[in-house]
């Protein structure tokens, strides 16, 4: 039944990192990728080994990537879904360049994703689905299982698909129900290779399928008999077991959380850490959405959610709830945030504390709605009308989100200030390990509203600045302290209208004081990996620091003297940073965007900041980072930095590009 | 408008220390002082109201009473008002908006806020003109009304916010005008009706648009040409020697003559706001064929949206304890031992 192609191709040039190929005993690393079409259940397949992976101890970086369309024709190309992990017996911080395994469950998945595949990698295929028609849709003229063409690969062809509808039939379903069980089978033949327990899986299916009993025994048959068959089929060379190491890590209990998760999770705990109340105003919009599904289901911790009309709508509720006393929090993504632009700059002019979470995704307009960029930085940064300021805070991963969102809570009502928190499609619906917090262990920033009439004998002055120019925050409703805001510019102290010259030249200062303050509030910037000082930094932001990160150790493996800068307070930067960065030679920017963080930190700095720019939709290859950190050291002046070339993989992993 | 305990004001208790910055004879001032006559009649208590607007003339109002005021963006107040209401179902919440902010640029707030029936008073300006902005035309425009915009006259066909109210599903709605000695009546119906409650106001742009109403407001006309919607009254206008009727072949309401006050042999129709049928025939009749139709057109309560969110977040919530750590802690885990330890075990 297997068909078996073992011609290996070129030597892996690549082959110094942690991630080793299938063939050895018990590599530190392994990436595995499962592609197929969007209806085949890839992410949730995808989702399960991770969480497999997760329990079994290992490190662990996904990478899901799927196609804008919810159900794309069956069979094409542009149809196909995608899910890799990186997992390990070391720490790992990316979903790692080119896979060691690919699952490719038909003839288009292969297509698009093999490229990516190492060289000598293991290709599993389903021969099943390698007809005659969908050869066709994926535009091969023969099939590449027979034609010699995967000869760089190992081939493992095999018909899942017979395979899964003989392990089901005693279910008695029908034809098309019975081969949804496809991904359990393959599943079922992933947990045994790398040598995974099953039973957390038969928990979940026969959770998920409650009910319909049959539906659950069905996929858990297909899995066993997928596992079984990696036990019992008599197949030599590349289908073998492995047995990846347990990764030491800090002891404590875990968990897997994804971006969109942690962005939940950090703003439920930061309005409670703040005594608040949270109102949550969205409007579905990918990748985004995520983020009001999870918040709905938690309203015991005094969260409202309420799905608006539109993006504005979204964002003028939440602003409505803060002057009522809550925490008004909206979420979005690039387009929406555009339209919720001129309510930003209102709650920059009252003065109220609001969250804006921007899921980013590639752009102009419509752009890439599933893709990842961090192309929304300027947006962030400059984009209102009006000299509008507002602190700007990246997370770098989905576990670092979660801090993320309670940093931006203390921010918010500390600083009676919008703040906008920046995430990705990457960091939203990519997962990995999560040390849980005790909630203990958080510092509260509980929340004083005025209460008393901050002008004995007067009125109460609701613009009447403290210390570091914050005004109080007045509940509506509360007796006494009536007063009106708005977008008008205000009288200083009492809000009244009046723009005099003098007075919106003292406003615009002290708005822009009040949020420059806050580079001195937020903890110093520190280097992620290598000295405070030296030839190169690397200064990255938001979901790059995995790429950055083990590009920079591979360099200094090497001996390059390089350093990891990695920025969380993106604005305003932290105080110590120009200092700290005008200790090394170089700084290198490496950003999934034409270069707007490098232009910051000219902008800031009048530093030399080198861009290393990508824009293809997909997080950076560590090879990428790498090569371009190695021109900083080749000896040949003019060639440092520079641009990534646009790949046509999924992934892309330029060393198996030249062979 | 909320069960509270009326509090004891006065008129003077709603005015702020602030200059008020309106056009000299605008009709915004006769608004506002109604809207201030009629605040000490409810009860209203200053610190529980929040006035929200968008941008236009009409929008300055927050500034002018003395409660809780929120002057927003354009054409969003529906929105804030939402949130500060969701936030606070406590506050009583009115909105004030013109004929530019809430049917043009904020039509879709309107709609929505009416459809979802949240609890507030939705005060349209209506002086058919964009005041703020120097005299161009607005949606209410009637065809051909000339502007800086429209040389020869707008060639749009205007919108009529009450049927636009009606079809976005509002449960009431009523008309009056700003110098109308019936207008704190019409908003203290308004303040009572739990719920989304509309109310059209057409207003006197003095500067833009001068006495553009005046074929059903001026004294010498207004009671030949303006109808008074009053709840079980028969629908008489012209002192009492015309009436609208159900004419049943057209299923059309029509103006029919009463003589000697006998409204029943005249088949004069009964005003009932219940009837949903009717209060759209009474938004859209013809104006110059018909009387304008002012008053309580339409007051039909319904669950407010507040309460929905109320009671949905209660349900989902029953049996559930607010516990971060049990929350954060969600899901499959597995625990890292301290070194030493037995192997991790999975919770």
């Amino acid at each position: 039944m297997a068909t078996r192609s073992a011609q290996h191709g070129p030597a892996d040039g690549a082959g110094q990192d942690a991630q080793a190929s299938v063939h050895e005993g018990s590599p530190e690393a392994v990436v595995v990728r499962f592609a197929g079409d969007s209806g085949d259940g890839m992410q949730l397949t995808g989702g399960q080994f991770t969480l497999s992976t997760a329990l079994a101890g290992n490190d662990l970086a996904t990478f899901p990537d799927f196609p804008a369309e919810i159900r794309a024709p069956q069979g094409t190309l542009f149809g196909v879904s995608a899910f890799q992990i990186n997992f390990g017996s070391s720490e790992i911080t990316t979903a790692g360049d080119a896979p060691d395994v690919l699952v490719a469950m038909n003839p288009a998945a292969l297509k698009t994703n093999v490229q990516a595949l190492k060289p000598g990698g293991l290709v599993i295929a389903d021969t099943g689905e390698f007809n005659k028609r969908n050869l066709e849709k994926a535009r091969y003229e023969a099939s590449p299982l027979d034609d010699g063409s995967l000869a760089r690969w190992d081939v493992l062809a095999f018909d899942i698909s017979a395979l899964t509808l003989e392990a089901v039939k005693p279910f008695g379903l029908g034809n098309k129900e019975a081969l949804r069980c496809k991904n359990m089978w393959t599943l079922g033949l992933a947990l045994w290779m790398f040598d995974r327990d099953r039973r957390p899986l038969v928990d979940w299916l026969s959770a998920k399928f409650a009910k319909s009993p049959v539906l659950a025994q069905a996929n858990i048959a297909a899995l066993n008999a997928g596992h079984a068959y990696g036990e019992t089929a008599e197949l030599a060379g590349p289908l073998r077991k492995l047995h990846v190491d347990p990764v030491a890590s800090e002891p404590g209990l875990y968990r897997t959380i994804t971006g969109a998760e942690a962005v939940s999770l950090g703003l439920v705990a930061g309005a409670q850490l703040a005594g608040l109340p949270m109102f949550f105003g969205g409007y579905p919009i990918t990748p985004a959405s995520a983020i009001l599904h999870h918040l709905v289901k938690m309203k015991e911790f005094g969260v409202t959610t309420f799905q608006a009309e539109d993006e504005i709508a979204a964002i003028c509720a939440a602003i409505g709830a803060s002057y009522a006393g809550q925490l008004g929090v909206t979420s979005s993504s690039g387009p929406g945030i555009a339209l919720k632009g001129e309510a930003m700059g209102l709650a920059i002019m009252t003065e109220l504390p609001l969250i804006i979470v921007n899921s980013q995704r590639g752009g102009p307009s419509t752009g890439l709605p599933t893709k990842t960029e961090q192309s929304d930085l300027y947006q962030a940064v400059y984009g209102r009308n009006g000299d509008a300021p507002l602190p700007v805070i990246a997370a770098r991963s989905p576990a670092d989100a979660f801090e993320c969102a309670v940093e931006a809570c203390r921010i918010a009502v500390a600083y009676m200030t919008p703040v906008i928190l920046l995430t990705d499609g990457y960091i939203g619906n990519a997962s990995e390990p999560w040390k849980v917090p005790d909630p203990a262990s958080f510092t509260p920033f509980p929340v004083a509203f005025l209460e008393e009439n901050n002008n004995p004998g007067g009125k109460v002055l609701p613009f009447r600045r403290d210390a570091r120019g914050v005004r109080p925050w007045i509940k509506a409703g509360t007796p006494g302290l009536m007063h009106r805001i708005g977008g008008i510019e205000k009288a200083i102290d009492t809000g009244n209208i009046d723009y005099a010259p003098d007075v919106h030249q003292a406003q615009t200062d002290a708005r822009k004081a009040r949020i420059d303050g806050i580079a001195h509030n937020v903890p110093p910037q520190e280097v992620a990996l290598g000295e405070a000082r030296g030839k190169l930094a690397v200064v990255g932001w938001g979901s790059t620091f995995g790429p950055i990160h083990q590009a920079v150790r591979r360099a200094r493996r090497k001996g390059f003297d390089v350093s990891h800068v990695h920025v969380r307070h993106v604005w305003p930067l932290p105080a110590n940073l120009c200092e700290l960065l005008s200790g090394f030679g170089q700084v290198l920017v490496p950003e999934m965007n034409t270069g707007q963080f490098k232009t910051v930190l000219r902008d800031q700095f009048l530093i030399d900041a080198v861009p290393l720019a990508k824009t293809s939709g997909q997080p950076f290859a560590i090879a990428e980072i790498e090569a371009a950190i190695a021109t900083f050291f080749d000896g040949i002046p003019g060639n440092e930095g520079g641009e990534v070339a646009v790949n046509e993989t999924q992934l892309p992993a330029p060393e198996i590009d030249q062979p | 408008m909320n069960d509270m305990t009326p509090i004891q004001t006065t008129l003077k208790d709603w005015e702020t220390d602030q200059e008020v910055r309106w056009c000299p004879g605008c009709g915004d001032y006769a608004i506002l002082k109604a809207v201030q006559r009629t605040l000490p009649m409810v009860g209203a208590d200053p610190k529980n109201t929040v006035f929200v607007s968008g941008i236009g003339c009409s929008s300055r109002f927050p500034y002018y009473i003395e409660s809780y005021g929120f002057h927003t963006i354009h054409g969003r107040a529906p929105a804030f008002a939402t949130g500060i209401k969701l936030a606070n179902p406590d506050l009583d919440v009115w909105l004030v908006t013109g004929d530019g902010d809430g049917m043009s640029i904020g039509g879709n707030h309107t709609m929505h806020i009416l459809r979802r029936n949240l609890d507030c008073q939705i005060m349209l300006f209506n002086n058919e003109i964009y005041g703020l902005t120097k005299g161009q035309y607005s949606p209410t425009s009637r065809v051909g009304t000339p502007s800086p915009t429209s040389p020869i006259g707008s060639v749009d066909r205007p919108a009529l916010p009450c049927a636009f109210a009606l079809g976005a599903g509002a449960r009431f709605v009523a008309r009056g005008y700003d110098v109308s000695k019936d207008l704190p009546e019409v908003l203290i119906a308004a303040y009572r009706h739990k719920g989304a409650a509309f109310i059209e106001i057409f207003q006197n742009c003095i500067v833009y648009n001068k006495d553009r109403f005046d074929d059903f407001t001026a004294k010498a006309v207004a009671a030949d040409n303006q109808i008074m919607c009053k709840d079980g009254e028969p629908l008489l206008f012209a002192k009492q020697t015309k009436g609208l009727s159900l004419d049943l072949e057209t299923l059309s309401l029509k103006v029919v003559d009463v003589l000697d006050g006998d409204w029943q042999a005249a088949g004069v129709a009964v005003h009932n706001p219940r009837n949903r049928g009717l209060a759209h025939m009474l938004v859209e009749m013809p104006f110059g064929a018909f009387p304008m139709a002012l008053g309580v057109i339409y007051d039909d309560p319904a669950p407010t949206f507040e309460s929905a969110v109320i009671a949905e977040r209660a349900s989902l919530i029953a049996g559930k304890t607010a516990d971060l750590g049990k929350l954060l802690s969600k899901g499959q885990t597995w625990t890292v031992p301290e070194p030493g330890d037995a192997h991790g075990l999975m919770d």
